[in-house]
């Protein structure tokens, strides 16, 4: 938590950076979301930079999963959504009308609040997006299969069951293959939508430490009811009441010197 | 624990307890009422194959003359007599020698009955004709000459020997007339045709070659005709419980057996055997006698073609409806009426299959393709192909139904997950819902083969007859005849019951048949539910 940059990032970086894959730096431009004629998100602006991990808290139903289900356009399932404003991504809109959504979620991981293994083997859940992304070779497959579970930290456990069912997982190695699973497709950003509040507290550690690992190669969006969570694994929190974005800053300012009474009240638990 | 409890005025006035028992008789009710079902289909239907003895009964007639006659008892029964008197008890009696006495059964008052005996050496003849037979054997006669006495210890074997061989020979001539000698005219034919067509120089040959095919008929003509002279050489003599001496050939014999010498093991053995003839042979004198073979290969196929159907349609129109329409007030009105379809009567569909596929339908490709072979229809008639569509479409909502709720069922959770990967809606549908959804799928399939297979009204418009001359799937080319008339066990059930001559003669077999029918039904649903099984295992969504 000590190489957090204290002013918040407005633009897009000019360079696109060394690894061949794009940065997946996510910036929030007055964003209005509703679902129907009730309006959840109001005037939402922020950067969330790349490679770090920005985490959203606040209390239930301010609007902060609905903003993670946005980055992905995952909330497009539900019936009779509308919004103003723009999400980008790289300096590019997510809406592009010219760009299947498909090819959006294959830049853009997800876990959810409930691990959601199909009920494959480990193999297959692993390389399912790259299944249904069509044109990798076996060995291509076996490779990634390695290198995702590896990432996920489940290599070790999951190397002589492949082939089993997934469910047969305790519900940490599930939320873990979950992330493997997310990070099989090679996206640059990761959206984690309170990945740890089904899981005990070990478990929990682990999805932590990986969280820490992870942030090395990808924009980590965690959403967390758990304050000591956003305090340890994030490098930038966000403060949600009522929908709308009340204060965006590094962790350590949020946690430490919070700018605002309500950010404040919330963190040390006096509402909430 | 030192808590006072609230003080209850007795266990009588516990609320709810009325109710329980109330749920409970329900339930008693229903259980009491499948088991008595099953108890009398199955008591009624395995008693017919088990052989019973023959009795002699003696008993003055109505003129008081002595009168004597075999029979198998069938059942007491008390008869009421004149009034102001106690009602009497009569027994039924099955005498066979239907030929002789005009009818198989038989009512005698007991007290009539002067004296009961078993008399040994009854024989039991299953006949080609007339039913069965039942009388002492005489002799076994060769020709015109005295044969072979009833005495001689060689008689027994002798007889059983030529019963067999005269099995032998009729399968042998079955064989050359249906399949050699109709391959045969087939050629021949087809020759005639060509040779009308064909440029001089060739005509010659194609005649010489029919020439060849006609001598080789006039063979094969000659043969069956010899076989059947032989059938007839040789005759069982037997004399009647009155005394009456009659004589049947030995090739009309089926089958033979002396019902009062069976020990219990042959007694199963033959019990066995009866089981085996009714549900590997072709029925017999107007579906009476012999088997229902032909009735149960039709359902099987008919519900088999009618699932195979059914299912990609009823999946299909589920998932649009549930994925991809627009849940509104139309989609709504849609599902409404699919729901409603379920409830129209099964008539209404055997209607509209008459009118819509085998009149249209069928009418329109005969005059496209068949124009040559009208006014009579190839396919513009019922056949087991229109049945199964038929049948299809009544039980394509309960296939709809059961896989949009298999549909809905399937985890928020997993859709997620798979559209987070960057799967399309379809390839979501296809790899996650679909195999999740399956065992519910399956559930509908259940439902729908049942009640497919027990249908029997809409099949009587579009294909069901009393009598179909072979099989729909044979090993004739194109093996599967979807346009060929077929047997179907429900409407069997009816056509003995209630349309045979002697109904009295076909009851057993009515309840034979139903029991077949339910076993049908039970092996289908039991296959259906191990492959559900099967599924429901790999598909097992605990963590959901």
């Amino acid at each position: 938590m000590d190489q957090i940059t204290s002013k918040p990032i407005v633009s897009a970086p000019a360079e696109a950076p060394q690894t061949g894959r794009d940065s997946g730096y996510v910036s929030i431009r007055d964003y209005d979301f509703f679902y129907g004629k009730q309006q959840v998100l109001f005037s939402i602006s922020m950067d969330m930079p790349e490679r770090q991990v920005t985490a959203l808290i606040g209390p239930s139903g301010c609007g902060k999963s609905t903003l993670l289900r946005n980055i992905n356009r995952m909330n497009d399932l539900i019936d009779g959504i509308s919004h103003r404003g723009d999400i980008l991504i790289d300096g590019k809109t997510i809406y592009n009308p010219h760009i299947e959504v498909t090819s959006l979620r294959k830049r853009i991981g997800m876990v959810f609040q409930k691990s959601n293994p199909f009920p494959k083997s480990i193999y297959e859940n692993v390389v399912y997006g790259l299944r249904v992304a069509g044109g990798y070779t076996k060995s291509q497959l076996d490779q990634a299969c390695e290198e995702a579970l590896k990432s996920a930290a489940l290599w070790d456990e999951a190397k002589d069951r492949l082939t089993d069912s997934a469910l047969g997982l305790s519900g940490g190695q599930q939320q873990r293959l979950c992330i493997a699973r997310a990070v099989a497709i090679r996206p640059d950003i990761l959206l984690m939508d309170e990945p740890c509040s089904a899981l005990d507290p070990l478990a929990t550690s682990r999805i932590e430490e990986l969280i820490t690992e992870l942030k090395k190669d990808y924009t980590v969006v965690i959403v967390t009811h758990n304050m000591q969570q956003a305090a340890r694994v994030s490098d930038r929190t966000a403060f949600f009441y009522l929908g709308k974005l009340i204060e965006y800053d590094s962790t350590l300012t949020i946690f430490t010197t919070p700018k605002q009474k309500q950010t404040e009240d919330y963190i040390t638990g006096r509402f909430g | 624990m030192s808590a006072q409890l609230p003080k209850t005025k007795g266990i009588h006035h516990t609320k709810g307890e009325p109710l329980v028992w109330l749920t409970a008789m329900g339930l008693t009710i229903g259980l009491v009422m499948v088991a008595s079902l099953l108890l009398v289909i199955i008591s009624q239907g395995v008693g017919v194959f088990w052989p019973k003895r023959v009795t002699r009964f003696v008993l003055p007639d109505e003129s008081g003359k002595r009168i004597e006659v075999d029979g198998v008892v069938v059942k007491r029964q008390l008869k009421t007599a004149e009034a102001g008197k106690a009602p009497i008890e009569e027994i039924q009696i099955y005498t066979g020698n239907r030929e002789v006495y005009s009818l198989a059964f038989r009512y005698l008052d007991v007290h009539r009955i002067t004296s009961e005996s078993l008399p040994a050496d009854a024989l039991l003849i299953e006949r080609l004709e007339n039913g069965n037979a039942i009388g002492t054997p005489i002799s076994l006669k060769t020709g015109s000459s005295t044969g072979l006495p009833a005495e001689d210890p060689s008689f027994r074997s002798g007889l059983a020997k030529a019963i067999e061989e005269a099995s032998a020979r009729r399968s042998a001539i079955d064989h050359l007339e249906k399949h050699v000698i109709g391959r045969n005219a087939a050629e021949i034919s087809e020759l005639e045709v060509r040779a009308k067509s064909a440029a001089p120089d060739r005509q010659q040959a194609l005649e010489a070659d029919i020439a060849t095919l006609k001598t080789r008929y006039q063979e094969l003509a000659a043969e069956a005709k010899r076989l059947r002279k032989v059938q007839n050489e040789q005759s069982l003599e037997y004399r009647l419980a009155s005394g009456e001496t009659r004589t049947v050939a030995i090739g009309s014999i089926i089958d033979h057996h002396y019902p009062n010498q069976l020990g219990f093991l042959s007694r199963f053995g033959r019990f066995c055997e009866n089981l085996w003839n009714f549900v590997s042979e072709r029925p017999r004198e107007a579906n009476t006698e012999g088997g229902i073979f032909p009735a149960i290969f039709g359902t099987f196929v008919m519900t088999l073609l009618m699932s195979l159907l059914v299912a990609p349609f009823g999946v299909l129109a589920a998932i649009y409806l549930r994925e991809y329409a627009k849940q509104g007030p139309i989609v709504r009105m849609v599902r409404i009426a699919v729901n409603n379809l379920a409830g129209v009567p099964s008539i209404v569909f055997g209607v509209f299959g008459l009118g819509f596929f085998v009149y249209f339908v069928g009418g329109s490709i005969d005059r496209a393709f068949f124009s040559q072979c009208l006014p009579n229809p190839t396919v513009g008639t019922g056949g087991i192909g229109w049945a199964a569509m038929t049948l299809a479409l009544m039980t394509l909502p309960v296939v709809i139904v059961a896989t949009e709720e298999a549909v809905v069922a399937v985890p928020r959770g997993a859709r997620e997950g798979s559209l987070a990967c960057g799967a399309s809606k379809w390839q979501t549908i296809q790899r996650i819902v679909l195999p999740a959804a399956v065992p519910g799928i399956l559930t509908g399939m259940i439902l729908a083969m049942a009640r497919g297979a027990g249908e029997v009204a809409p099949l009587m418009l579009v294909g069901v007859v009393k009598l179909a001359p072979s099989l729909p799937l044979d090993l004739e080319y194109p093996f599967f005849h979807l346009n060929q008339k077929f047997m179907h066990l429900g409407f069997h059930i009816y056509d003995l019951g209630f349309q045979s001559p002697d109904s009295e003669a076909a009851r057993p077999m009515v309840f034979a048949t139903t029991l077949f029918l339910i076993l049908l039904v039970i092996v289908l649903n039991l296959g259906a539910i191990l492959l559900r099984e099967r599924l429901r295992r790999r598909f097992a969504t605990a963590a959901f």
